[in-house]
Formats: structure tokens, sequence, C-alpha cells
């Protein structure tokens, strides 16, 4: 069972339109990583050129922020869910 | 006859206003005006774009006006009548000369949004843009993620809208806060977790749904109604700038509209001088934003709050970066104070100035005595502390530390007990 990546719909159209996409990997970098090979629109978007998250986009595994577990290195697993979310609200 | 008269005095229908476009804060890309407030390119916030050439007011223009935050409209994301809230903004700004001496500094104000109309915060001003926005997209349904005061706003400017709302808060609340918001018959939800998990959950709910979050996908435009409070600061200074501010801190979006408001007031020849300096204030049990600036860096490290300061207890500030800059470019500083220092900062507001003020205004003051114990507030300073919210909306803070005062039987010698006792007489 993969893990499963829920995108936002300002988003969704460089994942040729999907709002939830399957990945693959054992850290969350590599799940993103792995989006970036299949989607390369959708790589700059993601992360930096290093590799790096942005400031501005947070990745939630399983409903918790993934800073708390180690950002791109927070181990995953099969079934798990990742959801990404723009880091725009607040107040 | 009854019916002419009616028509007589019901207003004609307004068409909604336009909003502005909007252009990425980040990556500089344009868009059209819509209720998105995150950059297709780069997911930077989005902010409304002005015309450089618009016809801006001079002061007496501006003095002329109706007192609300509309008086200062050429500087709001809109352009044509709007329809909401058309009353709200322009509260008190006094002089707080026992602050002052307590503080050190030559003179002290008080920004007084703990009498914001109607609902007794400054999250007034933001939703009344808000729902203007809401308006020229033809939005029905709005809501919120909030620590509580945003959810107030947002119930009851949707209420008199006759707008649907739905709130998410967090589970724990302060009573003051939710009665506050479900007097007005929204769709009032408490959600298990942080403010964090509602703001998470939200932006997922304004995506799905399609509603008018205000503070997810309306964003862009609510933000503005922050910088009235510093339009508001300059012309009851009498169009001049102080030389210090203090205000508080949650998702960093006041500051950081602060920042902009003088800058653009500066720039329209309204005012002259230096931008006051920025002090942010937190809460120590939620202080992203005051370890950003301790570090210099550019990156919030996220927290899990833990504070009696609810109102402003947001461990993912979405602004705070922003803020930052904002705090370093003006040479502010940030400063967290404890729990037990913010209570104290709502009993010295109380008893040298008569406001009472909620948690946040508590730590705003508590932060203000501290930046001036250790000397980033000084003699020659003229300092304006921005109290956002009512402190009948968060009572449990201080209760527990106020004398209840005796119990008597209605007799006068009972209060003659009293009065020697207490050494009055």
């Amino acid at each position: 069972m993969p893990i499963t990546v829920n995108i936002p719909t300002v988003l969704a159209g460089y994942a040729d339109g999907q709002r939830a996409v399957a990945a693959s990997g054992r850290t969350l970098g590599e799940v993103v990583a792995d989006l970036a090979v299949r989607y390369p629109q959708l790589a700059p978007r993601l992360r930096d050129t290093q590799g790096n998250p942005y400031p501005f986009v947070v990745f939630y595994l399983n409903d918790e922020d993934s800073r708390f577990r180690g950002g791109f290195q927070a181990p995953v697993q099969d079934g798990d869910e990742v959801t990404v979310v723009p880091a725009i609200a607040g107040g | 006859m009854t019916s002419t008269l009616a028509s007589a005095l019901t207003p004609a229908p307004r068409s909604p206003p336009r909003a502005r476009p909007l252009r990425c804060r980040s990556c500089g890309a344009d868009r059209a005006a819509a209720p998105v407030a995150i950059c297709e390119q780069c997911l930077g916030p989005l902010d409304p774009v002005y015309d450089p050439a618009r016809a801006l007011p001079d002061r007496a223009t501006i003095a002329a006006r109706a007192p609300s935050l509309w008086r200062y409209r050429e500087w709001l994301p809109f352009e044509g009548d709007i329809v909401h809230s058309l009353d709200t903004g322009f509260t008190p700004l006094f002089e707080a000369p026992r602050l002052a001496r307590r503080l050190g500094v030559a003179r002290a104000w008080v920004k007084n949004d703990t009498v914001s109309h109607p609902s007794l915060s400054f999250k007034d001003r933001v939703v009344a843009a808000a729902l203007n926005a809401a308006a020229a997209f033809g939005l029905e349904t709005v809501g919120c993620a909030s620590t509580g005061n945003l959810a107030n706003a947002v119930a009851a400017h949707a209420a008199r809208a006759g707008l649907e709302a739905w709130i998410f808060v967090p589970h724990e609340l302060e009573t003051g806060k939710v009665v506050g918001t479900s007097v007005y018959r929204p769709h009032l939800v408490r959600v298990r977790g942080t403010y964090d998990d509602v703001n998470r959950l939200c932006a997922q709910v304004a995506d799905r749904f399609g509603w008018g979050i205000v503070n997810v996908n309306l964003r862009s435009y609510y933000g503005e109604g922050s910088k009235t409070q510093a339009f508001e600061i300059a012309e009851q200074l009498g169009w001049r700038l102080p030389s210090a501010v203090v205000a508080p801190m949650a998702g960093g979006s006041l500051v950081t509209k602060l920042h902009k408001g003088f800058g653009e007031f500066r720039e329209a020849g309204l005012v002259t001088g230096e931008p006051p300096r920025l002090f942010g204030a937190q809460a120590e049990g939620c202080a992203p934003i005051v370890r950003l600036v301790e570090r210099g860096d550019d990156r919030i490290v996220p927290e899990i709050p833990k504070t009696i300061a609810l109102s402003i207890a947001i461990g993912n500030p979405a602004d705070g970066m922003f803020a930052a800059r904002a705090i370093r470019a003006t040479g502010g500083w940030a400063q967290a104070v404890t729990d037990a220092e913010l209570v104290a900062g709502i009993r010295v507001l109380a008893e040298d100035t008569g406001v009472f003020a909620e948690t946040a205004g508590g730590v705003t003051v508590a932060a203000a005595l501290a930046l001036a114990r250790a000397g980033r507030l000084g003699p020659e300073d003229e300092v304006v502390l921005s109290i956002t919210g009512h402190g009948l909306k968060t009572v449990e803070a201080v209760s527990g530390v106020l004398p209840e005062g005796p119990t008597i039987a209605p007799k006068l010698r009972e209060v003659a007990a009293l009065v020697e006792e207490s050494g009055a007489r």
C-alpha cells in the first residue's frame, strides 16, 4: 500500500489535475523526491533547488506537522498520508 | 402609505465593490483578483496591488470623513462602494501618563481596540475587509480558523451581513470566546487540537468547499484591514508618528501590517519622520517569532503552545518571518513574557488606564515593561501600546488572582467596620 499525498487545488494542475497521488519512499524527503521525478512541474513548488522545504509549504504526516518529526528526514511507511498545505493561513 | 414609507427608509441596494488584483510578495507574479491567497508559482503570499497613480486624499479630506476605518479607503483593497461593516474602526487613542511614568518614557498612549465595534477586538478591522472581499466574489458562506477573537468577529459581522458562517476553534477555549461566538448562531465547530491543527483543517476546508475562509483564502484582502490601526494612530496623534509601538504577535500579521501602514502614510506625505520602532510581544509558552528575532535567521521553528494567552497561541505563525523582518527593519525588538507577567500586565493596564484587556493586552503591557527595564525603551520615547481585545473575553486569566471582596449584611455598621479596617478614615 503506497503513501498517499494530498495536493492543494492550487497545485493540482501540476500533477495532471489530481488532488491525491500515490508515492513511495522511506522518508518524507524521498516521497517528495519521488513526486518530483514523476511531476517535474510540481517539483520546484514543493522544495527548493537544494531539495529543502520552503518556509511557505508545510507537510503534514498523518495530520501532524512533519517539522515535529524531523521534517524531510521523518520516516514514513506504507499507508501513511501526507498533506501539503501552503502555510499562509493564521491569525 | 406604509409601503411608501418603508421604501423611502430602505436604502437602495448597493452593488458590491470590486476587489483589487493580487501580486506575490515573494516572486512578484501577478494574478487577477480572486478568493485565493497563495501564489500558483511559488506558494508565497499574495498581496493586493494598488494603482500608484490613484488619487489620494489629504489630511483635511480624511478628517472630514465618517469615523470608521473606511476613511482610509484609498489604502484598502477595493474599488467602488463597500457594502458590509461600514461602521467599524476609529477606536480611541488616549494618553496614559501613569503608564508612561511606570515605563520611564516621555509619553505613552493606548490604542484601545478593546472597544472595537462590534465584537470588542481588533479582528473587527480585518473581518470588515474580508466580508467586503466575500461580497466582491459573490461568496455567501464565510468562515475562519480562530483562537477566539476572530471567531467573535466573523460570527458578528456575518450575522449582520446575512451570511452563513462556519467557525472552527480549538476545543479548549475560554467560555467568553465561545459564548461570544455562538450567540450569533453561526455553525460553530470545536476541533480537538491546537489552533495550528484548526488552521491546517481550515486550509483544507477552503480548498474543498470553496467558502470564504477569511484568514485562509480571503487572507490577502483580510490582512489589509490591520493597516488601519497604523493609520488611526498617525491621525489621532495629530498626523505624526510615535517613536515606538508595542503590539502582540500571534500569526505576525498585525506587526507586519502596522509597518506597511506607517510606510504608506509616509509615502503619501501625510506624516513625516522616522517610522516607529516596532516591538512584538508574545507569551513565553508560545514565542516562535520572538525566538526567530533573537536567532536572527529567516525560518520559523514551530512550537506547541503552552500558555494561558490562548488568543495569541499560534505555534506556526504564517507571517512570522515578515513580522521579524519588520521588527528588524525598524530597529525594534521582540519580547516574551511569562503567564504570571501577563496577568500582572492586565492588572497594571486596568489600574493605570481603566482599560480591561484580554490576555494579549497583558502580554503587550508586560512586554513593554520588560523592554523598558532592558533599556530598549528610553526616556525620549513616545510609545503606543496596541491593546487588541477586551478583558471580559478571558476573565479566567485574572479571576483567580483578584480579591473577591467581603460579603456583609446590609448594615451600616458593617461598612463602617470595613472602612476602619481599610485605614481609609
